[in-house]
């Protein structure tokens, strides 16, 4: 079975284990998913699958994403991301749920749209530390100091960490555990923060690293 | 809160009565000693009620002993809360009893309530 699923992060809460302790618990609605297409080494040289999810009005699409869906008769779906699987074990139209794919205690991988923050700071987006705040200073209390060396090299290097674009960037966070499963909501709780802003669409794998 | 959200929520204990602040309560908690359970109470007065699903929790403020005043919170959904026992209501006029923490003595006792 494919170790992957499309969700969308409902937000957190904290649930009680067996020894009574909270844990702080991200609920993700994931899943029902189709499988929309299957790529092969012979077409596509490489193995995936293509899930969708989220039924939508079939207004809602174009006449070219409505016809991918329709040769499989799946219903209009907003969302479509491939996992690169080495053994699929799914057949193209096939519906799959949070119960086939993750069970209680799994591992898994997470990823999502981190939520945008702007053109922000040095201190916000690096932790630079900033000036001091007292003894006489003033105007530099964000500011990012030196970003180099002086007279020699004489300029500033590529990839010098400094103010810029944060956020709104792919982000996977990695190792968390599934504590709960519901097939029946389609609820997918894991153990920690998920990235992205709650409603927004999620990746989830089986871990990489376990 | 999300309706979701909220199915996921432990159900209310039971045992735990419909809290104020300033009631005097009992808190029978369930420890844990390496293998044994037992449990433990606390006593004092409820300063604070917090609300927010599986996070609900309450404050209770005691005097143990040299004076020295203690506060725990405790989560009213953990199922490691046995139960809680409401001994008197008072008559206060705030949510938060933080000004029983500059008071001690005679000037830090409640009126208290006898109807709720």
């Amino acid at each position: 079975m494919i170790k992957g699923l499309l969700g969308k992060k409902v937000g957190m809460t904290q649930i009680f284990d067996e020894s009574g302790s909270a844990i702080p618990v991200t609920l993700i609605e994931a899943g029902p998913c189709y499988v929309t297409q299957l790529r092969t080494p012979e077409r596509d040289g490489y193995v995936a699958v293509q899930l969708g999810f989220e039924e939508v009005k079939p207004k809602r699409l174009t006449a070219g994403e409505l016809g991918h869906v329709k040769r499989n008769n799946l219903p209009p779906l907003r969302y479509l991301r491939e996992f690169r699987e080495k053994e699929p074990g799914v057949e193209e139209g096939e519906k799959v749920t949070v119960d086939q794919v993750f069970g209680s205690g799994d591992l898994v991988d997470v990823s999502g749209v981190s939520k945008g923050k702007g053109f922000a700071g040095g201190v916000k987006r690096y932790h630079f530390q900033g000036g001091k705040k007292t003894h006489g200073q003033s105007d530099r209390w964000r500011a990012p100091g030196s970003r180099g060396s002086g007279t020699t090299p004489g300029r500033v290097f590529k990839g010098a960490r400094g103010p810029g674009h944060m956020g709104n960037e792919k982000v996977t966070v990695q190792n968390l555990k599934v504590v709960l499963v519901d097939g029946e909501r389609n609820l997918l709780g894991v153990r920690g923060a998920v990235p992205g802003p709650r409603g927004g669409l999620l990746m989830i794998k089986g871990a990489r690293k376990q | 809160m999300s309706e979701v959200l909220r199915a996921v929520e432990a159900p209310a204990n039971q045992n735990i009565p419909q809290l104020r602040p300033g009631d005097t309560v009992r808190v029978f908690i369930r420890i844990k000693e390496g293998n044994n359970e037992r449990t433990q109470e606390f006593r004092g007065t409820v300063i604070r009620m917090g609300n927010g699903g599986n996070n609900a929790n309450f404050t209770v403020r005691r005097i143990a002993s040299n004076g020295v005043g203690v506060e725990r919170t405790f989560l009213l959904k953990s199922p490691r809360l046995e139960k809680v026992i409401v001994e008197r209501h008072a008559r206060v006029r705030r949510a938060q009893l933080y000004f029983l923490r500059g008071r001690t003595g005679k000037s830090s006792r409640l009126k208290t309530k006898f109807s709720v």
